[in-house]
């Protein structure tokens, strides 16, 4: 099987969709001359042209707008957000329009919409180093897709272009570079499918993104010490599956959630609520939940590195748990 | 021009259904049958009715939260649009969607939206997927005034001129945004100049007057259907009722609504039909009594529909996966 990175699965499911459908068209920032900002679309507008690979103006709440009448009208966008921070600016378009036309209008209507959107930081500062997929996950009427590895993010998209949902897909900008691997052959991944990414006997880690290779570097670690962790990567968070998750609850009865956004409200207390409630009987211990620092995302290259979850952090919290 | 005489009648039926159906359905509004807001169209029905009658039946039409008009001039049956006021499941979004949120895709009313300018950019994407796809439709998006002042207006609009794609805005002004005078919300009175800022056509009709909008929206409709990009049309009407049922109207005194009475559209258009000979009272009459028994029906039907079944709630939330998507 071939290697590719995570931003070459993504672009080779574009394209691919794209050859297949003439109806599947690409919209965004400096997507088509420029490449994409993280160079996501590169190459696509020399292959498929400026009727099918748009630049639109800095107006996020606009172009997404008429991507969901795009949907509405026939066609199949792939809206792509140069990152999720200026979701924010679209924020009434993705929540009011496309996610609730289909049920308001009594089902005459379909949104086949795609909207891709990198998290991440980087020295990025506040207002440009965020996740927010809890805010996604949170509305009825859309999908939520967020994949950790270049294999789940080429077979999640082809899965996203073909749905008549819409499907807000969010990729890691730390994850681009990443290589893992990908066949050339066709293949689609389905929604709502939770994967076991590395199966254990003692700890329950549950996480998604760019968390999944962190939980999953310190499942290494903890391996030599002889602390087995199942890591289960969730890759869609709505609709959320959770069975892969009481499974092995009711192995190791310790359960830990690894996410890169803020944990107050987020997908994690979610999480955590679910299976107190339904694998009660299970737990020996409570859920345990790691995220960002509560605080903006601050510039300094010291204090941001303080903000996320990593290997020696997640590795330290397994280990409590099972203290 | 010479009117023909089944279009000029077709229209005053229109108008005429329009009004009752709405005057009705403020009674209902009363007696606590419709629930939620309420937004009257009274005194605008030149602008829906004008415009129906210029566009094609199959050109594509988003509106906002004032929509019940459009529906019922497009020729929808008004058992289903008052169905819809009333939350029944016979309404035409199955009573999920309410008085702002009508639609009926098979006669591409594609939806009242509720978010004061929001569709605007829908509608610039719906045109664009028209001209991709090599249809020959056209999108007509209804506002009114107020939505002139918000973002999605102007950037949706910038983005139908920068693609040219065939889309139709129809301002409708009725001078008031909920209880907003336009003079102190709008740095710019007229909205038809605010097409200067896409370089797109934009022009002005009374919007009281069925013929002189049906003539504008035909040319606008005819100039995008033929290339020429979107279009912008300001009518300028005045809204007879509050803003919705639960207006106290402070903003404004009586004596300006009765003098904007004056300038009513369905009596104005009953004169011209009399004046001209084109038809006599009796046969105007005989209309008006038609429809008072159509919406009187309207009411029954609604009356007598059942609420939707409680397995409706989780229905169409999303459409289901593994479809055959061609």
């Amino acid at each position: 099987m071939a290697e590719k990175s995570y931003r070459d699965a993504i672009r080779e499911a574009l394209q691919e969709e794209m050859a297949r459908d003439e109806r599947v068209l690409i919209l965004g920032e400096e997507v088509g001359v420029w490449g994409g900002s993280y160079a996501v679309t590169r190459g696509l507008y020399d292959v498929f042209g400026a009727r099918r690979v748009i630049d639109t103006p800095i107006a996020e709440a606009e172009f997404i707008g008429a991507a969901v009448g795009m949907a509405m009208g026939g066609l199949r966008p792939v809206a792509e957000l140069m990152t999720i921070n200026f979701s924010l600016i679209a924020i009434d378009q993705i929540v009011n329009n496309a996610a609730k036309i289909h049920y308001m209008f009594g089902g005459q209507v379909k949104v086949p919409l795609v909207i891709r959107m990198p998290a991440g930081w980087g020295q990025l500062g506040a207002t440009h180093s965020q996740t927010f997929e809890g805010w996604f996950a949170h509305v009825p009427g859309l999908i939520v897709a967020m994949p950790g590895t270049p294999y789940d993010a080429k077979g999640m998209l082809k899965s996203a272009i073909r749905s008549d949902n819409p499907v807000v897909f969010i990729e890691h900008a730390r994850l681009y570079g990443m290589k893992g691997e990908v066949p050339d052959g066709e293949y689609t991944l389905p929604f709502g499918v939770s994967d076991v990414k590395r199966t254990g006997k003692d700890v329950t880690i549950v996480t998604w993104s760019r968390m999944l290779q962190v939980s999953l570097a310190a499942a290494e670690t903890l391996s030599k010490e002889g602390i087995e962790c199942e890591v289960i990567d969730l890759r869609t968070l709505r609709p959320l599956d959770l069975a892969p998750v009481y499974a092995s609850v009711e192995k190791t009865h310790r359960v830990l959630v690894v996410e890169e956004d803020w944990t107050t409200l987020g997908m994690g207390a979610e999480i955590a609520a679910r299976i107190a409630h339904d694998r009660f009987d299970q737990l020996d211990a409570p859920v345990e939940r790691l995220g960002q620092t509560e605080v903006p995302v601050p510039y300094a290259k010291n204090l941001e590195a303080l903000m996320f979850p990593d290997e020696p952090r997640v590795a330290e919290t397994v280990r409590k748990l099972i203290g | 021009m010479t009117i023909d005489k089944g279009e000029g009648v077709e229209w005053y039926r229109k108008m005429v259904l329009i009004r009752r159906f709405e005057e009705r359905a403020e009674a209902a509004y009363g007696e606590g049958l419709i629930g939620g807001f309420l937004h009257l169209y009274i005194g605008e029905e030149a602008i829906a009715v004008g415009a129906m009658a210029a566009l094609a039946p199959d050109d594509d039409v988003l509106t906002h939260y004032r929509d019940h008009g459009y529906l019922l001039a497009r020729g929808i049956d008004p058992r289903p649009v008052m169905a819809e006021l009333f939350g029944r499941a016979t309404g035409v979004s199955k009573g999920k969607g309410g008085s702002m949120h009508m639609a009926v895709v098979r006669e591409h009313l594609w939806g009242g939206y509720a978010i004061v300018g929001g569709h605007v950019p829908l509608a610039a994407g719906m045109a664009f997927a028209n001209r991709y796809l090599g249809n020959p439709r056209v999108v007509a998006c209804f506002m009114g005034e107020g939505a002139t002042n918000i973002g999605t207006f102007y950037a949706g609009l910038n983005l139908a001129a920068v693609w040219k794609v065939p889309l139709v805005a129809i301002v409708e002004n009725n001078h008031y945004a909920m209880g907003s005078p336009v003079e102190r919300v709008s740095a710019v009175r007229d909205i038809y100049r605010k097409a200067c800022a896409f370089d797109m056509p934009g022009v002005q009709v009374d919007g009281n007057d069925v013929l002189a909008v049906r003539g504008a929206v035909r040319e606008r409709v005819e100039a995008a259907r033929a290339g020429g990009g979107p279009q912008l049309i300001e009518a300028v009407t005045y809204r007879f009722r509050g803003h919705s049922m639960g207006d106290p109207q402070r903003y404004r005194t009586k004596d300006e609504v009765e003098a904007a009475k004056e300038k009513d559209p369905i009596p104005r258009w009953r004169s011209v039909l009399l004046d001209g000979g084109i038809a006599t009272g009796a046969e105007l009459d005989g209309i008006d009594a038609a429809v008072e028994a159509e919406v009187a029906e309207a009411v029954r039907f609604a009356t007598e529909s059942p609420a939707p079944e409680a397995s409706e709630i989780d229905r169409d939330v999303l459409v289901a996966e593994g479809a055959d998507h061609g």
